[in-house]
């Protein structure tokens, strides 16, 4: 444990004291406002309408309209920067020689994995709790739903973590930065894409497909329904990722 | 016994690194591995240090097997890497307080701890500064440094006064000196003066295997083949040559300039008075007679070059 929080803290202190964090916290934040605003001028738009239409205001929901696709979009912004978070982590120590050092601390494989996935996990939640401005902002106007707020936000936070174990997987795979950041964004977006099987011709391969897409998932969360199967997905994502970093830290062993 | 290694073997994909080596550190002794590049010193350390598994063999420290405990064997030493690879991002301070909490240390004791490595090592001057931009030897120190954290009772330091200047150089041996005792040292060099000066002992490894393990006197006394004299002699060179080389024990003479000569004999006698009187016996004047001892250079390279033109 006081190895996990070892190297927890040194994760840290590279994240807060290099520019990757404040550039990736910048470039979400400018976008995340911007969809904000879109999507709540859109909102204001229809809810004029809605004034000379009460069956159209019926429909009018901030949350339908202004949170589940902000979220949706934000979920994608996420998806890009994610490798941008976790490429350095292991390949950075492979390169630098400083893993010679790190594995002959008298710390185990996992502490090392989990204290690299935890400090990446509390930089994206910083990230995210960043984004609660928007509803905040958004409650000063009108009324907000914080149970599916509360919901969304669970659902970024696993689908995070399960894109941030695979990043932290492909950087353990290679000492360049660049190829690791490559590998998770392919693997991230074919993980994203599976969902679209079942959209072109629902076959028993296709839903099978659908089952392991990262997006699909998230969907349930924000709506605001949190399921079982749902959370058992992420976890299981997080742990099946983490568990391969663990076997290809361990290779070293066997392959030096 | 601090370290048992038995039968240690490492393969690199088919090339042999190091093969069937066996060797036991007593608690407290400084001991030096010495050998060319390539020799197999660094895959030793490293195995020492639980990098990596050998490939066959078994290596124990304290008791504690280096596969099967390497958590416990990792707790138990401090180890300097050839290549000091630090993180760039953290200043000497936080890169230390990291090596601390990584290494377990008591978070009561830790302040105290750094204090001591960061004096230990002239490192105060240092101690905000990113370690990306530290000088090759302070990065050294900050290697050293963080090898002593916690006082383990075995230090494997690899190469330690590589790319320090000579002030420097000086500095660390002395303090590696110090450690003596209270812990047990393994290092590894190739500069022979430096492991003369600071190991009881000396392993001497060459193509992967062990070649001789003595102490450095005791090596140039075995390993020298004989003993030399330096002889200053005023008289005709192609008398006092041929003179020199023909008086029985006398391996082999050979002239330098102003009448100088090195005379190398056979151990086992003393043959300074009979050669003094062989120059008196001439009427030659003798100015100068003493004897001179092999250096480790010699004893190295004699052992390295025999080894290799027994192999070709």
């Amino acid at each position: 444990m006081n190895g996990v929080l070892a190297i927890l803290r040194k994760e840290l202190i590279v994240y807060f004291t290099t520019p990757i964090f404040y550039l990736t916290g910048f470039c979400f934040l400018i976008l995340g406002g911007y969809f904000f605003y879109s999507n709540v001028l859109y909102y204001s738009v229809v809810s004029y309408q809605g004034a000379q239409n009460p069956h159209l205001a019926t429909y009018l929901n901030p949350a339908q309209m202004v949170f589940r696709p902000l979220y949706g979009t934000l979920a994608v912004v996420f998806l890009m920067m994610v490798p941008l978070l976790t490429m350095r982590l292991l390949a950075e120590e492979k390169r630098s020689g400083a893993a010679e050092l790190l594995f002959t601390y008298p710390l185990t494989d996992w502490a090392v994995i989990l204290g690299k996935f935890l400090s990446a996990l509390l930089v994206y939640a910083l990230l995210l709790g960043l984004t609660l401005v928007y509803p905040l902002a958004f409650s000063w106007v009108g009324r907000v739903d914080w149970g599916v707020l509360v919901s969304s936000y669970l659902g970024l936070l696993l689908l995070g973590g399960a894109c941030l174990a695979l990043g932290l997987f492909a950087s353990s795979l290679t000492e360049n930065q660049i190829i690791a950041a490559v590998l998770a964004f392919a693997l991230l977006l074919l993980f994203w894409l599976l969902g679209w099987q079942q959209e072109m011709g629902a076959s028993s391969l296709g839903s099978f497909l659908t089952a392991l897409s990262l997006m699909e998932h998230f969907d349930t969360f924000a709506r605001g329904v949190i399921d079982t199967k749902d959370l058992i997905y992420y976890l299981s994502f997080i742990y099946f990722f983490l568990f391969l970093t663990k076997r290809q830290l361990e290779s070293r062993r066997w392959r030096a | 016994m601090m370290i048992e290694v038995q039968e240690l073997t490492k393969y690199y994909g088919p090339t042999l690194a190091i093969s069937r080596l066996n060797f036991e550190v007593a608690k407290g002794e400084i001991v030096g591995f010495l050998g060319p590049n390539a020799a197999g010193k660094t895959t030793t350390l490293k195995i020492l240090a639980g990098f990596f598994p050998p490939t066959s063999g078994t290596a124990r420290i304290n008791g504690f097997d280096c596969v099967h405990d390497s958590i416990e064997v990792r707790r138990s030493l401090g180890y300097l890497p050839e290549n000091v690879a630090l993180y760039q991002d953290l200043t000497v301070s936080q890169f230390l307080a990291f090596a601390a909490r990584a290494k377990g240390l008591d978070p009561k004791k830790e302040k105290a701890e750094l204090e001591r490595v960061i004096a230990d090592c002239g490192l105060k001057e240092v101690r905000h500064t990113l370690t990306a931009s530290l000088s090759k030897g302070y990065r050294q120190r900050l290697g050293l440094a963080q090898a002593l954290l916690g006082r383990p009772p075995l230090l494997i330091l690899d190469e330690p006064t590589i790319g320090l200047d000579p002030s420097q150089i000086v500095e660390i041996r002395q303090l590696i000196k110090e450690l003596a005792g209270e812990h047990t040292v393994v290092l590894s060099s190739h500069i022979l003066p430096e492991v003369s000066q600071l190991c009881r002992r000396v392993i001497i490894i060459n193509r992967g295997q062990i070649v001789a393990s003595d102490t450095p006197e005791n090596l140039s006394r075995q390993l020298g083949q004989g003993t030399r004299l330096l002889l200053t002699v005023r008289g005709p060179e192609n008398q006092v040559r041929p003179a020199l080389a023909a008086h029985p024990g006398v391996l082999e003479v050979s002239s330098l300039e102003d009448g100088r000569y090195v005379v190398t004999c056979q151990s086992d006698v003393d043959l300074r008075p009979h050669l003094a009187r062989l120059i008196v016996d001439n009427h030659w004047d003798l100015l100068e007679l003493k004897t001179q001892e092999f250096t480790l250079e010699e004893v190295f390279l004699n052992l390295v070059t025999e080894e290799e033109g027994d192999q070709a």
